[in-house]
């Protein structure tokens, strides 16, 4: 049981959570009349000791807390911007059917970032980060590693500007693996906090929708080099994601896929598209894709008790010591904290908005950033989405994904259903990982 | 307590009244950026 606006985590037992039902706050000390009688089955010293528990929750804070954190709306205004997505290339070496990006030129034409307009944006990321000292550039495409002068030319401009402005820098790149060899792997193991790869899974399953231009699938070519970059990169963090369709509901077969590779970090999410392609996932499909949630999460425990080191993504959460309150207001730091940069130069909220021309931010060249859009995209917190504020997961949530909210919602505050109903299960399975996991612990200690 | 295991203490509210510093790395909730999700972010707060 999941008390929304504290926080709590409580594992009740079948007489307690019945007891809920009928319990509205303020809740009296000693158990009214009225729910002796409901639970009149039960011995009546068992009914009042499970009253007096849940009574204790509530008077220490722990049960129907009332939702007080819209006053904190206010300490969640503007902010500086201290990430940025450096779209490096507008250009693939793939085709990957459901790509977000028009198969990498995100409809503007495919072309490359240059040094000088990659130094601008560093410049520019400075110019707007105020009292910021951590700052994180992520390099995205199409595929970056096709601009791979322009990242090293970017990296180097960004070190060499640290000491004078007191600014850190973290770097992170996001790549298809077709163009790594030795030195790319060596210098992305050397310089990038995190790197992602991507990679579907199984072989019938990746080839399928990551294709090259010529329609053969790269699960061959890549394999080996992510192999590679992994072995080589020790502790350093990595991820390997991959995205599921209609063509796998059966991702947990993925990920066991990906983890039989060698690979412990894995993430594969459900792919957002058009429901009218044909691997859109879709409302009829969220049945068997809840289920394969379900084996996943058994799978996950599984492997969490024996320590294998297989972590899954989305269904890490910290009950006790995440990010505090303020912060998960607001999931999505788009058009605020963080933006992206085309190989042009323009500025847009995030990777997912660029080239939807409306909602262009600025140039890094002139040093525009558009403070209307900026506040718009602030003030867009769980409070200000009516689906989110009353929706329990809001706190781990933190309102979706603003671009697809507004791309198949048509608002960037309206909660996109589809994505809701699977991001709710992954997270009934990640509590429930949690319990099962407590119970077991506490089976072997007793 | 017999019927009730809690699993996770509530500290929202608390966290509330310390938090909001920002220092925090910048999230995105949607899949291409597996690397920042809010629930299993850290925090970089200095107490
Ligand atoms: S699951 Fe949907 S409604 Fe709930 S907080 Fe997230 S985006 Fe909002
Ligand atoms: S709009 Fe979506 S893709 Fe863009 S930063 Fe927000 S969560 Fe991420
Ligand atoms: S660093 Fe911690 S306290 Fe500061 S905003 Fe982030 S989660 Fe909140």
């Amino acid at each position: 049981m999941l008390d929304v606006e504290s926080g709590a985590v409580h594992l009740v037992d079948k007489l307690a959570y019945d007891m809920l039902e009928h319990l509205t706050p303020p809740l009296e000390q000693e158990p009214p009349k009225s729910l002796l009688q409901a639970f009149s089955s039960y011995p009546e010293e068992e009914v009042a000791e499970t009253y007096r528990e849940l009574y204790r929750l509530w008077e220490d804070g722990q049960l129907f807390a009332p939702d007080g954190h819209d006053v904190f709306v206010e300490k969640l205004g503007l902010s500086p911007v201290k990430a940025m997505c450096l779209n490096v290339s507008h250009d693939c070496n793939l085709r990957c059917a459901y790509c977000f990006a028009g198969k990498g030129d995100y409809h503007q034409g495919r072309m490359v970032m240059d040094a000088r307009t990659g130094k601008q944006a560093i410049d520019y990321l400075i110019a707007a980060s105020g009292d910021r000292e951590r700052l994180e550039v992520d390099f995205f495409g199409g595929e970056p590693l096709l601009a791979f002068d322009t990242v090293k030319a970017v990296v180097d401009y960004a070190r060499s500007r640290e000491p004078e402005t007191g600014k850190r820098f973290r770097f992170t790149i996001t790549t298809n693996g077709m163009l790594l060899d030795d030195e790319k792997i060596d210098y992305i193991n050397r310089e990038m906090s995190n790197v992602v790869l991507s990679l579907d899974g199984r072989k019938s399953v990746n080839d399928k929708v990551r294709a090259r231009i010529d329609g053969t699938g790269c699960y061959d070519a890549v394999v080996p080099k992510f192999q590679k970059l992994v072995q080589r990169r020790g502790d350093g963090e990595y991820y390997v994601r991959g995205t599921f369709t209609k063509y796998n509901k059966d991702f947990g077969q993925d990920v066991l896929a990906l983890y039989d590779l060698g690979f412990d970090q894995v993430s594969v999410e459900p792919v957002v598209s058009d429901p009218k392609e044909p691997w859109a996932l879709t409302e009829e499909d969220l049945p068997e894709v809840f289920a394969e949630y379900d084996r996943l999460a058994s799978i996950i425990l599984d492997h969490r008790l024996r320590k294998t080191g297989l972590n899954f993504f989305h269904f890490m959460l910290d009950l006790s010591q995440g990010p505090c309150a303020i912060k998960r207001l607001r999931g999505c730091g788009c058009g605020n904290e963080y933006v992206a940069v085309t190989p042009d130069g323009d500025v847009y909220p995030c990777h997912q908005f660029v080239g939807m021309e409306q909602w262009r931010m600025g140039n890094v060249f002139d040093g525009t950033l558009d403070k209307d859009k900026k506040a718009y995209f602030a003030a867009s917190t769980i409070y200000q989405k009516p689906d989110c504020r009353q929706c329990w997961a809001k706190f781990y949530c933190s309102g979706g994904c603003n671009a697809n909210n507004f791309r198949y919602e048509g608002d960037v505050r309206k909660a996109h259903t589809l994505s809701c109903e699977m991001e709710r299960k992954r997270l009934e399975c990640a509590i429930g990982i949690k319990a099962a996991q407590l119970l077991r612990e506490q089976e072997v200690t007793v | 307590m017999k019927h009730i295991k809690t699993l996770a203490k509530g500290s929202l509210k608390e966290s509330a009244q310390k938090g909001g510093c920002g220092k925090c790395q910048a999230s995105c909730q949607s899949a291409c950026k597996t690397s920042c999700t809010v629930a299993n972010q850290k925090c970089e707060r200095q107490a």
